[in-house]
């Protein structure tokens, strides 16, 4: 790119310019996302009757609350430039071990509390062998997917039915919003997460060093920002972030199974880069992140609303739409850089 | 007293990237042969190998055609995701168009289904290619597109459905014997050829060059946008005789879960094998080790009666393993503990890691760093 300079910076720059009157380029992607929300969920209520409807968009929260969690922690990681592919699997693992846990009468307070506890020295476990080894992030995620996935069949190859009666009245309850709608406690956690998250990142010095190592690892460590420290803890967030939204799962399926979430880490990745994070780290926010979990259910709803095409449209679709928003902000960032 | 040759080799031994890879499939098989001590038995019957380490070589066969493509996609700094969904979408072109050919068990049914699907997986290559030299997006974005979707368009092909076809030309890719399974043949070869076309000529050193700094050669005049464009063609076009074998073994084409995965064995093969996910230096020898380590594994908890779904765990630890043996810091501290125990000074030996990696040695220098915060930060407060 740096070869392009001479004759692409004054463009560049007036194009930056002309972006700063109205908007700052860098919130683009989100705004755009945001948009095609927007329009899809508007061409899905023009199209299908009762899709407009209060209980739809209540629905898009609670079928997707573990995924929000998911894409919340990933963004973490996806911002210091690193990658985490075991989230599917540790979501299936909090699910068996929550699972299995209770059906050994373990109180459910403790069983929580383990399983959270679990997928953070899980992801820290991780985060240390990525940074102080110097491994890339993919294969020791890699080798973490593998390993939860294989602990989950190691517990047993069956599925586990969740019977306490905790779990089920936690799964089973609703709250009413004014106007007949009803949401899950899932959703309130999902909500509170992003809501953490969004403080942790922007008003934090936790927060500020994930995006300076985003942008410019050697920089930030030159600075004298705890680079190590930070790098591994965005593992240890994500992996705490993967087994709440297992126990979320747990409470959606009521069971723990080997085979849940099989692929969610692609979910949660296209999500994120749909949210306008750049994979190369530096640039994105967990808003975006949040939006991109609603269009991706928002065109799940709609492939359902449709009822003759066919679930794998879904995949075709998600496909094309991760290849319009890279291509998109190749455009809009990939010159500045 | 040593000898001087012994020395030398051991010290060649040491500065290897194959030692480790090599040593975890000796002792993997050795642990087998304890277990069974017939696994090395290979009879001759009907014309045909049969024994263990012929299904090793047969299974893995599709593993190791994806990994070579993977290699030299990786050498280029690059990485292909989507070469699992590349197998799904040929097995499901092949059994389709076989499955409607005018005769679907003639040998030219085959023939064209084959070509059709190797030819559409050449497309798919183009356009990774695409994406990742003409429009710059990072590789591992650009595939996970073709990732998503293409297990979509496979479905889209076979309706959903699972088509099996019946036409033993096919079914010969992927089960036939020619003295050994026909599999082994045709990756063996794709093995050899490749190691000839990039080792024997410049190319190999082309793709390195590409994989270590694109931008200076460019400068130097490497076409790197052919090259990059090459090997992903090249990757989708080995996925594609994979999925093929893998559809032909089975007759049959299951879009959801034919090539499931597989792309992350083929990246775990080629990692095993000593060629870093950061481009540049590859090894082909060291990715067909890899790819060798990772059936035998699978083949070992099976005969072990371990459940087989139990194998991630041990595909984990040996992962693992195989990557911090080969992590520069990890063999440092190794050295350094060994180094403590011996006492002497053991200074050429201790920098194998860093030998290994010419033109990268930044990272093996990077140690003193972490020290080195900390009186920054002093020196700020």
């Amino acid at each position: 790119m740096t070869t392009l300079t001479p004759t692409g910076s004054p463009r560049a720059a007036r194009a930056a310019a002309r972006g700063r009157a109205l908007v700052p380029p860098r919130l683009l992607p989100v705004i755009a996302t945001f948009a095609l929300f927007l329009l899809t969920f508007g061409t899905g209520a023009i199209r299908y009757d009762g899709f407009a409807s209060g209980q739809v968009v209540a629905n898009l929260f609670i079928d997707n609350a573990f995924l929000i969690v998911l894409a919340v922690g990933m963004t973490f990681v996806i911002l210091t430039g690193g990658i985490d592919l075991s989230v599917g699997a540790m979501l299936a693992l909090s699910t068996m071990v929550a699972a299995s846990a209770l059906q050994a009468g373990w109180p459910a307070p403790l069983v929580i509390a383990a399983v959270l506890l679990m997928g953070s020295v899980f992801g820290l476990l991780m985060g240390a062998v990525i940074h102080h080894f110097e491994i890339q992030p993919f294969i020791v995620t890699l080798a973490g997917m593998f390993l939860a996935r294989g602990l989950c069949f190691v517990i047993s190859v069956e599925s586990i039915s969740i019977r306490d009666a905790t779990f089920r009245s936690i799964a089973t309850s609703v709250i009413e919003l004014p106007g007949g709608i009803t949401i899950t406690y899932g959703v309130l956690v999902a909500l509170a997460v992003v809501a953490v998250a969004a403080y942790v990142l922007h008003l934090t010095r936790f927060g500020r060093t994930v995006y300076a190592i985003g942008g410019s690892e050697s920089s930030a460590r030159l600075m004298g920002l705890s680079v190590g420290w930070v790098k591994v803890g965005v593992y240890a967030v994500n992996g705490f972030c993967s087994a709440l939204a297992g126990l979320l799962f747990s409470f959606y399926m009521l069971s723990g199974y080997g085979l849940h979430a099989v692929g969610m880490e692609l979910d949660a990745i296209a999500a994120v880069v749909i949210g306008g994070t750049l994979l190369a780290g530096g640039v994105g926010y967990v808003f975006g992140s949040l939006v991109g979990v609603l269009l991706l259910g928002t065109i799940h709803t709609m492939i359902s609303f449709e009822g003759t095409l066919s679930s794998w449209w879904t995949k075709i679709v998600i496909g094309v739409l991760l290849l319009v928003f890279i291509v998109m902000q190749r455009m809009i960032l990939g010159r500045q850089t | 007293m040593i000898s001087p040759l012994s020395r030398q080799l051991v010290s060649r031994a040491r500065e290897s990237r194959l030692t480790w890879p090599l040593l975890a499939l000796l002792a993997l098989l050795v642990a087998n042969v304890i277990a069974t001590p017939t696994f090395f038995n290979v009879r001759f019957q009907n014309g045909h190998l049969y024994g263990s380490l012929i299904d090793i070589l047969k299974n893995g066969a599709p593993t190791l055609l994806i990994a070579l493509g993977m290699t030299l996609v990786i050498a280029t700094r690059g990485i292909d995701l989507s070469v699992g969904a590349v197998v799904a979408i040929a097995g499901a072109v092949a059994c389709s168009s076989i499955a409607t050919a005018d005769d679907p068990s003639s040998p030219a049914a085959a023939l064209v289904g084959m070509a059709l699907a190797l030819g559409l997986c050449a497309v798919l290559g183009l356009w990774n290619g695409f994406l990742v030299a003409v429009l710059g997006i990072q590789p591992i974005i650009a595939t996970l597109v073709l990732m998503t979707a293409g297990r979509g368009i496979a479905m889209l092909i076979t309706d959903g459905q699972i088509i099996t076809v019946n036409n033993d030309s096919y079914a010969r890719v992927g089960a036939g014997f020619w003295l050994l399974p026909v599999a082994i043949l045709i990756s063996m070869s794709v093995f050899v050829v490749v190691g000839l076309v990039t080792r024997r000529t410049a190319l190999g050193m082309l793709i390195e060059s590409v994989g270590i700094n694109p931008e200076a050669s460019r400068l130097a005049g490497v076409r790197s946008r052919t090259i990059i464009w090459t090997v992903y063609v090249f990757a989708a076009v080995c996925a594609g005789i994979a999925g093929l074998m893998i559809s032909s073994n089975v007759r049959a084409a299951d879009a959801n879960n034919a090539g499931l995965w597989i792309e992350m064995d083929a990246i775990l093969a080629v990692v095993i094998g000593g060629t870093s996910l950061a481009g540049g230096r590859y090894s082909l020898t060291g990715t067909l080790i890899g790819a060798l380590i990772i059936q035998t594994l699978t083949t070992t908890v099976y005969t072990a009666g371990v459940a087989p779904e139990v194998t991630l765990v041990f595909k984990a630890v040996v992962v693992i393993a195989v990557c911090l043996l080969q992590s520069a810091k990890a063999r440092a501290a190794l050295g350094r503990l060994s180094r403590r125990s011996r006492s002497r000074p053991a200074a050429v030996t201790s920098r194998p890691a860093a030998c290994a990696r010419p033109g990268r040695d930044g990272a093996a220098e990077r140690p003193e760093d972490p020290t080195a915060v900390p009186t920054q930060k002093a020196s700020h407060s």
